[in-house]
């Protein structure tokens, strides 16, 4: 399994044809405490780069945008009562939704790890 | 991923660079993260927003709003004078005391909301940062000539909110009076650790508390000596904000317009029978005709039902039918789901009302609900 990262403070772990997808610790630091997620619907055909799903907080609400085409596999179920799991656990229990990639290659313009925590730390 | 912020941007600032307030480094001290708002930069959180709104309902909490304009306005004269431009009844206010007031313009559209205290050498007013400017303009033009206008713009403002804040402050006080002898909307002179301040019983969180002006050379002391209270933390932007809309007190710039007046925005209060029979302030037509006949629409509160917060712009629906738009809104803390204020036609203004606001193409179940969201707790 490998994780990449974008600029818009995505990752996506992907195993297979399969990528699972949250905002990073950095992310969910800026935004606070996070109140609500409106998740995609299963099923559903997304493209890279498309507003997908949104992240509340208590003094905003922020785009999350897919890293990669496809369609929508799953949604974190567990977030509709416990959306502070993106703050407590954002690379982990925190995940938004797994996308089943249409064209892996897209996955080359992401960055991995380490170029994520230059770009973050360059912000 | 891409925010778009709700309530930290305010018209009429965002062309010029951004002013420090005299806290500035004593807020990086602390960790506030600082943002722009009302062209001064300003700290929208420390630890967090849901933990600083929390902490004040329970304890206290230490707000800079130095950005806010301080204004004295004196001279021969001057209670006739402020009369004619503001709609507030003096007559009745007392040497100390502080009332709510508005800045109406010709239409009787609504410039800002204001404070005014009596203070024995005049009137001390209190205006909303970004509209300070254009404040004193609209009051300088109103005002007889021989009336001063002095900005008080070498003065920070503090205000310490929340059940605990008479204890922490109590602890400081010296000067003539007891602390106990103000009650809410009084004021006073009085020192703390030995630096001179008004103070006074007022807020902007629905909590008992205080607003304390002194020197911009004394703030830092001054904030020091409160938050080495046990009781007191500093508090950013962001609670401020969520702790107003669940006290249901409007935000100029977003509830309150140009484009509103005093009845539609439910501040009858605002105006006493005396100044709205004798009129003789900027918009008293309006003000008289909106009192006589009412007006198409209001401002309520709404309570969602679900999590997804309701923001400003947001279209609110009767049936099929749209009836208003969203001001403000946001996840109350305290209540742990989604509140807001909405101007809606008066058929659909009624306690219990059930209505649905669009959000992102979703329809949230929402119903009227009387403010304040979270219940006042002034001290009387």
């Amino acid at each position: 399994m490998t994780r990449y990262f974008s600029q818009d403070h995505e990752w996506i772990e992907v195993d297979g044809d399969v990528g699972t997808v949250g905002i990073t610790d950095y992310a969910q630091g800026q935004l606070g405490d996070i109140t609500f997620v409106d998740l995609p619907a299963e099923g559903a055909s997304v493209g890279k780069g498309d507003a997908v799903s949104v992240v509340d907080s208590v003094k905003a609400a922020s785009d999350v945008y897919t890293p990669v085409s496809g369609s929508i596999a799953a949604v974190n179920e567990a977030l509709a009562d416990q959306p502070e799991l993106v703050n407590t656990d954002a690379e982990t229990g925190g995940w938004l939704f797994r996308v089943t990639l249409s064209d892996t290659s897209e996955l080359g313009a992401l960055m991995d790890e380490a170029a994520y925590k230059t770009f973050v730390d360059s912000l | 991923m891409s925010e778009y912020p709700v309530s930290e941007d305010e018209d009429g600032a965002e062309d010029l660079a951004p002013l420090t307030l005299p806290l500035d480094a004593w807020h990086r001290e602390r960790g506030g993260r600082m943002v722009e708002f009302a062209g001064y930069v300003m700290p929208v959180q420390y630890e967090g927003i849901m933990a600083e709104h929390l902490w004040t309902r329970e304890n206290a909490g230490l707000f800079d709003v130095s950005h806010m304009g301080q204004l004295l306005v004196s001279g021969e004269g001057v209670e006739p004078a402020l009369e004619g431009a503001l709609p507030i009844d003096l007559s009745t206010l007392k040497l100390g005391a502080v009332r709510y007031s508005l800045l109406l313009d010709e239409n009787g559209g609504i410039l800002d909301d204001l404070m005014v205290a009596r203070w024995p050498g005049g009137f001390y007013l209190v205006v909303n940062g970004a509209t300070k400017w254009d404040d004193i303009g609209t009051l300088r033009e109103t005002l007889p000539d021989d009336i001063t206008l002095n900005h008080l713009d070498d003065r920070a403002l503090l205000a310490l909110q929340g059940p605990k804040a008479f204890a922490a402050l109590e602890r400081h006080i010296g000067g003539q009076y007891p602390l106990a002898g103000l009650t809410f909307m009084k004021g006073g002179q009085f020192t703390i650790g030995g630096v001179e301040a008004w103070i006074s019983r007022s807020g902007y969180t629905g909590e008992d508390g205080f607003e304390i002006s002194i020197t911009a050379e004394d703030a830092a002391t001054v904030a020091d000596l409160l938050c080495g209270e046990p009781e007191v933390k500093p508090i950013g932007l962001g609670a401020r904000d969520s702790l107003r809309l669940e006290a249901g007190l409007p935000l100029y710039g977003h509830d309150l317009s140009p484009e509103t007046s005093a009845v539609d925005a439910d501040l009858k209060f605002a105006i006493n029978k005396r100044r709205r029979t004798d009129g003789g302030f900027p918009g008293a037509e309006r003000v008289q005709a909106d009192f006589a006949n009412g007006t198409t629409r209001r401002r309520i509160g709404l309570l969602l039902d679900g999590r997804m917060a309701a923001r400003e712009g947001a279209k609110v629906f009767a049936g099929d039918e749209q009836v208003g738009l969203v001001t403000s809104g946001g996840f109350s803390p305290s209540l742990q789901r989604p509140i807001a204020m909405a101007y809606v036609d008066v058929a659909h203004a009624q306690d219990g009302t059930p209505l649905s606001v669009e959000m992102r193409g979703k329809r949230l179940d929402a119903r009227v609900a009387a403010m304040p969201f979270v219940p006042h707790r002034y001290h009387r």
